[in-house]
Parts: structure tokens; sequence; C-alpha cells
């Protein structure tokens, strides 16, 4: 099936049009749920990291240093990419295995047309293309509330975060998370249209398809997560 | 001109078709009758590649569609407007945009040009002012209409119809058999309908094929129905009381 999604477009202008829609549902749609899951989880990580380090002899700025750690590493990655594989995946497989069941796959086919690059390449660019996007707005969200957190509550002096979140930063930690970003955005777009595009039945099947859609791409998701881990931070 | 040479077709350890043979000819209304579940769906699937067959041959003008890469496939395809049973419009789409679709991927059109031909094919099913509609917002019977209007939006060599008048009133039913008889013989279109409705068949029935048990049981012309003596065939047509009393009249 891979090999006919990455076949060349019919119609260039129409595959442009098929991804600018595609990058708005797949991506700007998701921009409020990612927005509120980082901000509350970016003031919990703050929280929780500066209540368990009570020590004198741990300074301040280690919560700072901890929340960009985590926020950056794991959270914003591969959290957020399993929310999405959540909503996104859901929403993939069961629009193309509704297309499916109601014949409209056939149709397109039996006008000719590829009925896999039509439908699901757009939506695997798309996802490779905005998920960074979301991923990086996601970071800024999540250390900022740790910020306001901070400015709100005097739980570690404001001074002291932002010592922290300066400490020690390698561009390379953004550049794994991206990494991890595209393969992510790649695998939950894919996975996600494979289940729906293999849809047979009615509307009960296009129910289960889009919850195996979800199922496996959040396991692949962390397979993956640790395969890359391994592979570049060690 | 399409060919048929004994084509078998099971799902699982049932077979559907059994032994299919026939010959469908350029410019004709072909017909194909049957009772419910004979297998006149899977039959048009399986010519167009949509199932495939277990058994025997497709031959679109002499070339076997059966043996054919998919990419020779695809040509023959972009020549074949297909009507599915359930309509299969896009829902993403509008009415207009629905039957401009085929336009926009294979023509290089302006968008007014395209629009054009949307609506003399709307106006030629008899279907005005829904333009801007999603097919969720239409009925049963204007889905058959657009699905049609998209399937001749091309100019198709071969069109297929599954049940293009169930569903419609008798007005809008006989509209669209003579909008099927009409382009059929002005465009040289090679015509395959599937239909239950008596009313077509004895309309526009240029050549009939009864499926009966997933077998090609009796094939002749709309005149050679009012004579036949096939017991099964007799049987499906002259259900009716209506057709029972014409039948009476004709002896
Ligand atoms: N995808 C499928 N899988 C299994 N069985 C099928 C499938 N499609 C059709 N059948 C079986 O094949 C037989 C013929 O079905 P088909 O849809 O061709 O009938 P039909 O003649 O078009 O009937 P109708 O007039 O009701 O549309 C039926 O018994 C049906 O159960
Ligand atoms: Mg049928």
């Amino acid at each position: 099936m891979l090999r006919q999604v990455f076949t060349r477009p019919e119609k260039v202008v129409v595959f442009r049009r098929q991804l600018l829609l595609e990058i708005e549902s797949l991506g700007i749609d998701s921009l409020g749920i990612i927005a509120i899951i980082s901000i509350f989880m970016g003031m919990v990580i703050t929280i929780q990291t500066a209540s368990n380090i009570d020590s004198v002899w741990i300074p301040k700025y280690t919560v700072g240093f901890t929340t960009r750690q985590s926020v950056i590493l794991e959270f914003s990655p591969t959290i957020i990419a399993l929310i999405l594989a959540g909503k996104v995946g859901s929403n993939i497989a069961s629009e193309i295995g509704t297309m499916r069941v109601t014949e409209q796959i056939d149709a397109l086919k039996i006008m000719g047309i590829n009925p896999a690059g039509y439908l699901i390449l757009p939506k695997i660019t798309a996802g490779v293309i905005i998920n960074p996007f979301l991923i990086i707005i996601s970071m800024f969200l999540g250390v900022g509330a740790g910020y306001a957190i901070c400015a709100l509550t005097g739980l570690v002096p404001i001074g002291d975060y932002i010592y922290g979140i300066q400490l020690d930063f390698r561009s390379f930690d953004v550049a794994y998370a991206l990494i991890k970003t595209v393969i992510f955005a790649f695998l939950i777009t894919s996975v996600s249209a494979y289940h729906g595009y293999h849809t047979s039945g009615g509307a009960l099947e296009v129910g289960r398809s889009s919850t195996r859609a979800v199922v496996y791409s959040s396991i692949t998701i962390l397979i993956f997560n640790y395969i890359i881990t391994q592979l570049l931070l060690i | 001109m399409i060919e048929v040479r004994n084509i078998h077709k099971s799902f699982g350890d049932k077979e559907v078709l059994h032994d299919i043979s026939m010959v469908l000819e350029k410019g004709k209304a072909n017909l194909i009758i049957g009772a419910s579940g004979s297998g006149k769906t899977t039959l048009v699937k399986c010519m167009v590649g949509l199932h495939e067959a277990s058994q025997g041959e497709i031959l679109y003008n002499d070339r076997s569609f059966t043996q054919m890469k998919d990419r020779d496939r695809t040509q023959i395809r972009k020549e074949i407007g297909f009507l599915f049973q359930a309509s299969a419009l896009f829902d993403s789409m509008t009415v207009e945009e629905n039957v401009m679709f085929p336009l926009t991927m294979f023509t290089d059109q302006s968008k007014e040009e395209r629009l054009e031909r949307a609506n003399f094919c709307l106006e030629r099913v008899g279907l005005q002012n829904a333009n801007k509609l999603f097919p969720s917002e239409l009925s049963g019977g204007m889905k058959k209409r657009v699905g049609i209007a998209r399937a001749i939006a091309l100019k198709p060599s071969y069109l297929f119809c599954d049940e293009p008048n169930s569903g419609l009133d008798p007005l809008t039913s006989i509209l669209i058999d003579n909008l099927i008889k009409e382009i059929t013989e002005e465009f040289g279109i090679t015509t395959v309908v599937i239909t239950h409705d008596m009313n077509s068949v004895l309309e526009i029935g240029d050549k009939v094929f009864f499926l009966w048990q997933g077998q090609n049981w009796w094939q002749g012309s709309r005149q050679d129905i009012l004579q036949t003596d096939n017991k099964e065939l007799i049987d499906f047509v002259y259900a009716s009381e209506f057709m029972k009393m014409i039948r009476k009249k004709g002896q």
C-alpha cells in the first residue's frame, strides 16, 4: 500500500489544495487541545519537581532545569504525539473507513484515480509538516506555564527558574525532539490511514477500525520512542 | 464492446456467479435483470475490476482487462462512467463539486468550463437548484441522479448504471431511461444497466440478460421477452398483476 501512497499525485493543484485542507483539519484544529494540555502539564511538572526537591543541598534552579528537560525531551514530543494519535488517528481512520464502506473509495478507483495516493498522501504530508510547529508551540507553553506558576505562587524564585531553564542548553535536545515528532507524525497518519483503508463491512467496523488505529499508532509511537532514544541519546 | 467469457466468482466457498458469458454491444443499452441477490452487482463489479473474478476473462474491445497491468486498467477506467447502487457520492463535496470532480482530475478545463459542463449534466438528469447541497442533504432519488450526472460528466465510452431508477418516481424514471438511451445512441457508448424495472426493460432494453442463481439464464431483445417460454423468466417478469394483464393482451 505504501508504494501506492507515494506515487506521483494525479494533479499537483488538487494535491496542494488537499494538503492545505489537511493541514487545517489535522494541525490547526488540534492547537486548542495541545495548548490546554501543555499549559497544565507544564504547571504540574514545575510544582511536582519543586515539592520533591526539598533539600538545601539541591539548588532551586534545578526546578527550571528539570521542567525544561522533561518538556523538551519527553512531554512535548511523546505525550502530545499520543494525544494526537487519539484525536487525529481516530479522525483519519473513521473518515477513510466511512469512505470505504460507502464505496467512495471504489468510486475513486473506478474513475482511474489511485485512492491511496489521493486520500492518504496529503494526510501524511500535512502531519509531517505541521506537527513540528505544534510541538514547538507546546514546548514554549509548557516551559512558560512553569514560569507563570513560579511568578504567581513564588514556589521558586523567578530568577532561579530562568537561570535553570537556560542552564546547559543543548540545541541537540530540540533536534532530537523534532526528529521524534516527524517520525511520530508519520506513524500516526500512516497507521491510522492503513486501518481506515482496510475497513470492510459497515458502520460498526468503522468504529472498530478507528479504535484499532488509536491503539496501534500509540503502541508504535512508544516502541519507536524507545528505539530513537536508544539510538540518539546514548 | 465488452465481452464476458466464462466468469466465475465466489465469496469464500459460496459461488455467486457461475460460468457467465455475454457480449455487451457498443451503442446499445444492455440490460441485466434478475432477482435480488442473483449476482447482478457482483457481475458488473467483476467487469470493472472492483472484484477480481475467480475464473474467466473480461475483454474491452478485444483487449483482456483481466490480464492487464494496473496502468493499462487505469487508462480504461478513465473511459468508464459508473453509477453505484447506493450512489457513492463524495460526502465532503457539494453536488456540483461531485459532478465536476472527474473533470477537475482529468481535464485542464477552467473552473467556468467545468461548472458549465456540470450544470449541463445536472440539467439532463432533471436536477436544478441543488448545486450547493451536500449529499447528506439529498433524497435517495436525488443522489441517484447526481451519481448519473457524475458518471456522464467525462463523456464515457462505457457506462455502467446499477439500478439507475430505483427510488425514482415514474416521471423522473422515464426521464432517466430516455437520457440513457439518448446518450448511448448519440455517443456510441457501451451501456450496461442493472434494473428491476420492467418499464425500463420494455422501454430501452436493446439487449436483455436475465441472471438466475448466478447464471446467465436467458438473453434476448425486449420483444423476445414478451414471447418467451422460459419458466424462470416468466415467473420473474410476470410477477405483477399489471404485467400479467399485458401478457394476456399480447396473446
Ligand atoms: N463482498 C461480499 N462478500 C460476500 N458475499 C457477497 C459480497 N457481495 C455480494 N455477496 C453475495 O453475493 C450475492 C449476490 O449479490 P449482489 O449484490 O451481486 O446481488 P444483486 O443481484 O445485485 O442484488 P440486488 O438486486 O438486491 O442489488 C448475494 O447473495 C450476496 O450475499
Ligand atoms: Mg445489486
